[in-house]
């Protein structure tokens, strides 16, 4: 048995009063690739913003490696990859230059970087091959190149712990095989990675684990157990739309078995 | 012949020489900060505050204290109260701007004209860097070093929160108090460009060299220093021509600025208008 990683024990966060996410209880080892699925509104924003201590719960608590949230900001131990909406790409910083704000954290006060992390933005630009464009603004990146882009600065990061907030939209297909690669290499070193997506078709070929969220986690465990359509309906309810794709998916899969 | 003349006869006053270091100078603060306002969208937020710190110019004067702390303390005070207003009321971010600043900014003309014999309301709203006391001079020195030393040293960190500041909070960093810090900033420069241009053209000095530079350049670095080779020239030039013209320095200060934001609008290698239509 591996290390619990994420060990979030029946968090409540509530915004203005409103309640975001009710008693939420998760545990992951470390190792794992788990996929968190849930309609827009559920509540996985809400799950990330919590573990990198951005909103703070009104009951449970959190702890990655089992230590509190202020003590993974200091030690770097949480990297987010954010949506490619978050960004602004008309910013005047290069590829180089973002990759290097992923060491910022290891840097004294006036961000000089060392060799050590030049060479670690190096081998992280080289890992996603993107040590080429280095001096490119990022507005001039096609899609996937802007994802490896963020994704090279959490390598550069090296933090432990992964959150990717819907790392496959809009990207090509060579981009999503180079990171799902990495991801599994990444879980073989022991990382653990929560990845929030729309893509269910992806979730089966490397999520060892799901976790189903509809304003509080309905669900969590082993791929197999829990992605299942009675579990998929109760996620996506009330949207129509949503359980109607679920739900052909899993037709096609069951047709393909 | 006639050129040097242009550039060398005002510099046989001593006021001259005075004004046109003193608009340089201000000129490259502003224009310094005006890159992070730019990239941060907080041009409105630039406008509010010097316009909210004239209460605390004129309460300085009456109690005789340097018009910075006053201006300081209103400049931080009327974010405070948007930022309150904006959290327990309905009212949108951009109304409650409007209506914190104008209210402080009319607050301030009530007080100027209780105590009008001494402080001439003119001066502070439109500048008079022609008349400017040596006391000033040293406060606008204070302000620069003050401004350009805290640049430099959290540069990379306030690149990053205007930038990324999800990732800023992340990796540990302080991102309320790097707010605060461009806060600050923006305050005490608000008081030494209200000296040269007055409060009203103010937020033309923290915006459009920015601005100006933000069209030239793909790389923060020479856009800061795109910025501030534009606020110097614009500074400079702008004092120079309200000599020969007779005409409001701060006025032509700012009209020189936006001149060179109209020439990189149109002729900006990468962003501007003729490279676009080029492209297409």
């Amino acid at each position: 048995m591996s290390e619990i990683s994420i060990d979030i024990e029946n968090v409540t966060v509530a915004y203005h009063g409103k309640v975001a996410l009710q008693s939420a209880s998760l545990q992951l080892e470390a190792g794992t690739i788990c996929g968190l699925i849930g309609m827009n509104g559920a509540g996985k924003s809400t799950l990330f913003k919590a573990i990198m201590g951005f909103v703070k719960p009104t009951n449970g608590r959190i702890l990655i490696n089992r230590l509190p949230i202020r003590q993974v900001q200091k030690k770097n131990l949480v990297a987010y990859v954010p949506q490619s909406e978050e960004v602004d790409w008309n910013f005047p910083v290069n590829v180089h230059d973002v990759v290097m704000m992923g060491r910022y954290g290891y840097m004294n006060l006036l961000r000089i970087p060392k060799a050590r992390d030049k060479s670690i933005v190096q081998e992280s630009l080289e890992r996603v091959e993107m040590w080429q464009m280095q001096d490119r603004q990022i507005g001039e990146l096609s899609g996937g190149q802007k994802k490896r882009t963020f994704f090279a600065r959490a390598l550069a990061q090296e933090s432990t712990v992964l959150l990717l907030d819907e790392p496959f939209a809009g990207v090509d297909i060579k981009t999503e095989k180079m990171m799902i690669n990495l991801l599994m290499e990444l879980r073989q070193k022991g990382y653990t990675i929560l990845i929030s997506t729309h893509d269910l078709a992806s979730i089966k070929t490397f999520c060892d684990k799901v976790v189903l969220i509809n304003r509080t986690i309905l669900a969590y465990g082993n791929t197999a157990d829990v992605f299942t359509e009675e579990n998929l309906s109760r996620t996506f309810g009330g949207s129509i739309g949503d359980l109607s794709l679920a739900k052909s998916f899993l037709t096609q899969e069951e047709r393909r078995n | 012949m006639d050129i040097i003349q242009w550039f060398v006869a005002p510099l046989q006053h001593e006021f001259m020489v005075k004004a046109i270091l003193v608009s340089a100078l201000v000129g490259i603060v502003c224009s310094a900060l005006s890159c992070y306002m730019t990239l941060k969208g907080w041009a409105l937020m630039g406008d509010a505050v010097s316009h909210a710190v004239m209460p605390g110019v004129v309460i300085a004067y009456i109690l005789n204290i340097p018009l910075a702390i006053g201006a300081f303390a209103f400049g931080v005070g009327s974010v405070i109260a948007i930022g309150f207003v904006k959290a327990t009321t309905r009212i949108k971010e951009d109304t409650v701007i409007g209506l914190v600043f104008t209210g402080f900014f009319a607050l301030g003309l009530v007080l100027i004209s209780k105590v009008k014999s001494e402080i001439d309301l003119t001066h502070i709203l439109f500048g008079n860097v022609l008349g400017i006391s040596n006391d000033d001079i040293i406060q606008t020195v204070i302000i620069s070093v003050i401004t350009l030393g805290t640049l430099a040293v959290l540069r990379k960190d306030l690149i990053l929160f205007c930038f990324d500041s999800t990732h800023a909070r992340s990796i540990g960093l302080n991102t309320t108090f790097l707010y605060y810090v461009l806060l600050s900033l923006l305050s005490l420069t608000a008081v030494a460009g209200l000296q040269t241009v007055g409060i009203i053209l103010v937020v033309a000095m923290l915006v459009t060299p920015g601005a100006t530079a933000y069209l030239l350049s793909d790389n923060f670095d020479h856009m800061t220093l795109i910025a501030m080779a534009s606020g110097v020239f614009s500074s400079v030039m702008g004092t120079y021509v309200s000599y020969h013209i007779d005409g409001s320095t701060g006025g032509c200060i700012v009209v020189v600025q936006t001149l060179l934001f109209i020439i990189a609008m149109i002729f900006a290698p990468k962003h501007g208008l003729l490279a676009q239509s080029a492209k297409n």
